[in-house]
């Protein structure tokens, strides 16, 4: 091939990239998009339809809405989800962040390393194995740690799992399990931020809290807020811990303890899917009016 | 500043692309919730129309047991290796789980799944299952009526709607008063006939041996040993869906202060007789434990491991002076056949096997069998089993006929609902009879959330 030629394929391919600069990422994301509507819009709309029809399949209005507020498992399920909520995310964003600003001052690039490693590993662990781990540790009986519980005064596991102790119990777990990969998301982001400014603090004369309060978390706040959203829906979708923890202490604790459990009994245990899919309904929307209640106050898309 | 707006211009119109990118993902994250709860449309059609097979063949059947039910199971496979057998082992329902009938709602769905038999160590599975058509109906041909007359009397009438006969009763569980003789015998003690004599045993044991126990409260169950047994009318179904709720009944309080005495006294555990908390500090210190026929050889040889010629059965104590004796249950266990199964003859003889031969019932099953030729072959290998000090059989059989019939076989689940409402504030220090309206409470909303009509 001459050179003339060679030149010319390869312009033509630049003009091809240039006339459709994003193609792998639209590949990409085009597997994305379909599983998006396989596994999210399709059911969404099918459950958006079940919500607003009755067993016949007709037109039911807001009846099975008003049906799942007035059912007597439903106020108090949303408490208890309002209740793990504040603690939940109150923990996550003082915890996370509090320890991703230690993780970034470590001197010891060696122990950084380590503990970077520890943070992860428990959010390796699916959802339900955790959960399972926890119910081990849990059990005076059987835990590692039983000594800790009893010096609590716990001494079986139906006094560890007493109803008041359960929003705590709760959040732990998903502290846990989730709290890690944030903490090195957020150790990311802060690695993100640029020596010069830092250093400019630094010499300005700010201390390490200085330089956390006024540079450091100012910067972080579109990820604390990406974090908040993710954690705000997760965390009102509550299923697996109540529902776990229901089976391991056959029923004592935890059962009706979410409206997504609640959502879950409508339909399995009262055959009542319209009803089910009203609560499930419920909760998407809840999810997209924190998210943009979050998004329009935080500047979430200004440009620095 | 001119070089700058070019870049500007780009930040933001790439500002506003990521924008709607980025709204878009939080949708499509929010999405999450609402997909996990499509699915199922309401069954809520009843009726128990003409029952259709599906087109029958030779294909191999599924068999869904629990753990202790396997053995049957597997047996049945080692005697028929000709029986193309999928065995598949779930929790068999136990303490209300519920897991049968979620599965079932998503077959029902999806058209296809079922299992062709199913065991459940619930007895109110009916109470669904032939609402949404899953249940065949067993003396209508399948089940010859000869065979049918060897269970029980009253064995299967959880099972029976309508004078349909929709699943067959495993075993009995009628409840006595398991003990150690041994240790009764050693420590001079008398074996209560009543509960005013159970109670005073108690009490003394707390003073005389303290760390003994006499009965444990921990269990989902304990209102079928203990409220059941003192007629108290927490569950009198009384139509099919309706149900009479009152456990504030003089019956009632009486039997929740005896357990609160002794809960004081610390010899009636607040600990499930599974848990590894029994496991460790109350297994090995049982002097008496009411409970179910299957205790014997479910609990005490099986779990607590205890050794040979030490326990022995004696009658449920009564109250002084009440005529007519009276006693509770704790599950039994059902077999049902799917109305969906496409060799309806391999899983009927699979399921009479199951429920009626001397090999399995008589030979392996722990519990008293509920088919009356096993239970016969059953009880003479309890005795001749030589692990009991006593012979178990007369006490046994007497039982079987006093179950109070007033306690019925509704939707929910009365065991779960005792775990959810009662087990944790016993837990908290709070007395049973403090309890007794918020139980109440509890069960009315739990049976109209069912569309149960409730009357209190």
């Amino acid at each position: 091939m001459s050179i003339s030629a060679r030149n010319r394929a390869e312009s033509e391919r630049a003009t091809r990239r240039t006339l459709w600069p994003g193609r792998a990422g639209h590949g990409f994301v085009a597997l994305y998009v379909a599983l998006l509507i396989a596994f999210g819009v399709v059911p969404t709309g099918y459950a958006i339809y079940f919500a607003f029809t009755n067993a016949g399949n007709t037109f039911a209005g807001f009846s099975n809405f008003t049906d799942a507020a007035a059912d007597f498992r439903f106020l108090p399920a949303v408490g208890h989800v309002a209740l793990y909520l504040v603690l939940w995310l109150l923990s996550l964003v003082v915890l996370v962040i509090g320890l991703a600003l230690l993780l970034h001052r470590l001197a010891s690039r060696r122990v950084s390393k380590a503990l970077r490693f520890l943070f992860y590993i428990p959010g390796a662990l699916a959802g339900a194995a955790s959960v399972m781990v926890w119910l081990f540790v849990l059990d005076p009986t059987v835990s590692p740690v039983a000594f800790l519980l009893r010096a609590l005064g716990l001494a079986t596991f139906d006094q560890v799992v007493a109803p008041g102790g359960l929003p705590l119990l709760f959040t732990l777990i998903a502290f846990w399990t989730g709290a890690g990969g944030w903490i090195l998301v957020m150790y990311g982001a802060l690695n993100n931020i640029s020596t010069d400014i830092l250093e400019a603090a630094r010499i300005d004369g700010a201390g390490a809290w200085q330089t956390a309060r006024r540079i450091q978390i100012p910067m972080l706040r579109k990820w604390i807020v990406y974090m908040c959203i993710l954690a705000f829906a997760g965390g009102t979708q509550l299923f697996v811990e109540p529902q776990l923890l229901s089976q391991a202490s056959v029923g004592v604790a935890g059962r009706d303890y979410s409206p997504n459990q609640l959502s879950y009994d409508f339909a399995f245990q009262n055959n009542n899917v319209n009803t089910a899919a009203s609560v499930s309904v419920e909760l998407l929307l809840l999810g997209l009016v924190a998210a943009a209640v979050f998004v329009s106050r935080s500047g979430f898309f200004d440009v620095d | 500043m001119t070089r700058t707006s070019p870049a500007a211009g780009a930040n933001r119109e790439h500002s506003g692309r990521a924008r709607a990118t980025l709204a878009t993902a939080m949708v499509a994250l929010t999405l999450g919730a609402a997909t996990a709860c499509g699915g199922g449309s309401g069954g809520t059609a009843g009726g128990t129309a003409s029952f259709k097979p599906a087109a029958q063949g030779d294909g191999p059947i599924t068999v869904w047991v629990d753990a202790t039910r396997l053995a049957a199971a597997k047996l049945y496979q080692q005697q028929n290796p000709q029986v193309k057998m999928k065995i598949v082992t779930y929790d068999g329902d136990a303490n209300g789980s519920n897991y049968l009938q979620t599965k079932v709602s998503l077959f029902n769905r999806t058209g296809s799944g079922w299992p062709d038999v199913v065991f459940s160590s619930q007895n109110n599975e009916t109470t669904w299952a032939v609402q949404s058509k899953f249940a065949a109906p067993l003396n209508k041909g399948l089940i010859p009526q000869s065979t049918l007359d060897g269970w029980a009397t009253g064995a299967n009438a959880p099972c029976t709607v309508d004078g349909t006969v929709y699943c067959l009763r495993n075993d009995l569980s009628q409840t006595v008063l398991w003990y150690n003789a041994a240790l009764m015998k050693q420590w001079g003690y008398q074996v209560p006939a009543t509960w005013e004599q159970f109670q005073a045993l108690g009490q003394k044991v707390a003073t005389e041996h303290p760390g003994y126990i006499v009965g444990s409260a921990g269990d989902t169950f304990a209102p079928e040993i203990y409220m059941w047994a003192a007629k108290c009318g927490a569950n009198q179904i009384t139509g099919p869906k309706a149900v009479t709720v009152n456990t504030t009944s003089a019956q009632c309080t009486r039997m929740a202060s005896l357990l609160d005495t002794l809960v004081k006294a610390k010899t009636m555990s607040t600990s499930s007789v599974f848990s590894t908390d029994f496991a460790k500090n109350d297994a090995s210190k049982v002097l008496m434990l009411p409970g179910p026929s299957w205790f014997g050889g479910a609990l005490f040889e099986g779990t607590f491991k205890t050794p040979k010629g030490r326990i022995a059965v004696a009658p449920m104590p009564q109250w002084a002076g009440d005529s007519s004796p009276s006693v509770g249950n704790v599950g039994g266990g059902t077999w049902l056949l799917s109305a969906h199964s496409k060799n309806l003859k391999a899983a009927t003889a699979f399921l009479t096997w199951a429920t009626t031969s001397d090999d399995y019932q008589g030979k392996l099953a722990p519990g008293y069998p509920a088919y009356s030729a096993a239970a016969k072959a059953w009880l003479t290998a309890q005795s001749t089993s030589g692990y009991y000090a006593n012979d178990i059989s007369p006490t046994l059989q007497a039982a079987a006929n006093q179950v109070w019939p007033g306690w019925g076989y509704g939707q929910y689940s009365q065991e779960s609902i005792w775990a959810a409402t009662v087990t944790p504030r016993m837990t908290a220090g709070k007395s049973i009879v403090s309890l007794l309206p918020a139980w109440q409470t509890s069960i009315a909303n739990y049976a109209k959330s069912d569309g149960y009509k409730v009357s209190q």
